[in-house]
């Protein structure tokens, strides 16, 4: 039965391509909206939520984590792990951070979260210094709305002139570069 | 004006007397492919190339998805080694299997063997046993060799309290405090080696 075949077909070619968003989206980076006004006016300088920021989590920093002073990360909450925040490290591992009262170090494997919108922000002040292990990938960029992200449309347009070149030099059939 | 290489036709690839100036060692493999070609362009070396490495590379990217997904959402092996789950695990090395469905949908209970990450360094992997969930009060003896004293510790919520079998040799919650539930990877199953202790690993300690 053809309608049945090409079920068939269409249900493999999804699932292949689920699996490989998936990973690719774990390993390598993905899109994350950014909800919440703490970190204004960094991300969602407006209050709006119809215009939220929509920001590039890269991933590769999780094969070493080694994050420097003023990253954007996103991470799992300490105490409710489903949710996910993004904050700015401002603190690595062996500093000392002074807060309203005292001063405290950073111990090993830890890292200090503040948001930059201080009045509005549940951070470090709050639940402590948090373990690295609980980062889940790295703020590189702004992709939504599209004028805040003129860097990445520019490296977007660089690259598909750059791979169209490499396969004009390569002799491969233009109409059939997208056949892929 | 680049790589274009021009080969004689196919017919003659089959002689024998044939040099080229690369070593294909499976010229079959050549004629096979380039027999496939149903365009009219011409089919250089390195078009054809080009296409087996966008086809081999395909199956390399959904082998690796199909791997990636499996050890992150379903079940992955560890080897596990090191004194502090004695008896337990073996301190010279066993391959265990853990899985992961029971951690992200929060369904630990108290005994569990798990995998984790360690708060102190996010490159080790440490393996533990769960003692308290959140909630429980937990009371331990601070340094066993110094004197008795012992402290008590109330999980606080989204964490829990790990430690090793093998108390004497074991960085755990006694040192680095209540566990984040976010650093949990896996609760161990089963045992796959060494072979005489084939079997799972169950949730009081052996």
């Amino acid at each position: 039965m053809g309608i049945q075949n090409l079920l068939w077909q269409v249900t493999k070619k999804a699932f292949t391509g689920g699996i490989i968003g998936v990973t690719i989206s774990d390993r390598c980076c993905s899109v994350v909206p950014v909800r919440g006004d703490s970190m204004s006016p960094t991300f969602n300088p407006q209050r709006n939520s119809y215009l939220d920021d929509y920001v590039l989590v890269e991933k590769f920093c999780l094969q070493d984590y080694k994050f420097a002073r003023g990253d954007v990360v996103v991470f799992s909450s300490p105490t409710h792990f489903r949710d996910r925040y993004i904050k700015r490290i401002v603190g690595l591992p062996g500093e000392w951070i002074s807060s309203s009262r005292d001063v405290i170090r950073v111990p090993e494997g830890h890292c200090w979260v503040e948001g930059d919108n201080k009045a509005s922000s549940l951070d470090s002040r709050t639940f402590g210094p948090i373990p690295l292990g609980l980062i889940r990938g790295r703020v590189t960029s702004v992709v939504w709305p599209p004028q805040r992200n003129c860097m990445l449309a520019l490296f977007m347009v660089c690259a598909f002139y750059i791979i169209k070149w490499v396969s004009i030099q390569l002799h491969v059939p233009q109409d059939s570069l997208w056949k892929l | 004006t680049g790589f274009h290489l021009s080969l004689p036709p196919r017919s003659c690839l089959n002689s024998q007397n044939f040099q080229t100036p690369f070593s294909l060692s499976n010229l079959d493999w050549f004629n096979s492919v380039a027999g496939n070609q149903q365009m009219g362009s011409s089919s250089s070396f390195w078009n054809v190339a080009y296409r087996q490495a966008m086809k081999s590379g395909v199956f390399v990217a959904k082998v690796y998805s199909f791997l990636h997904v499996t050890t992150t959402y379903l079940a992955f092996p560890a080897f596990a080694f090191g004194p502090s789950m004695i008896p337990t695990l073996h301190p010279s090395g066993n391959v265990v299997l853990a899985e992961r469905i029971s951690t992200r949908s929060r369904k630990l209970s108290r005994g569990d063997v798990i995998v984790l990450q360690s708060p102190e360094d996010p490159n080790k992997i440490p393996i533990k046993r769960v003692i308290g969930l959140e909630g429980d009060c937990v009371s331990f003896v601070v340094d066993p060799e110094k004197n008795d004293e012992s402290r008590t510790v109330v999980v606080p919520k989204g964490h829990v309290w790990v430690q090793g079998d093998y108390t004497q040799n074991s960085r755990d919650s006694r040192i680095f405090g209540p566990l984040p539930y976010g650093l949990i990877r896996g609760r161990v199953l089963w045992r796959v080696w060494p072979f005489q202790d084939f079997g799972p690993i169950g949730p009081t300690t052996t």
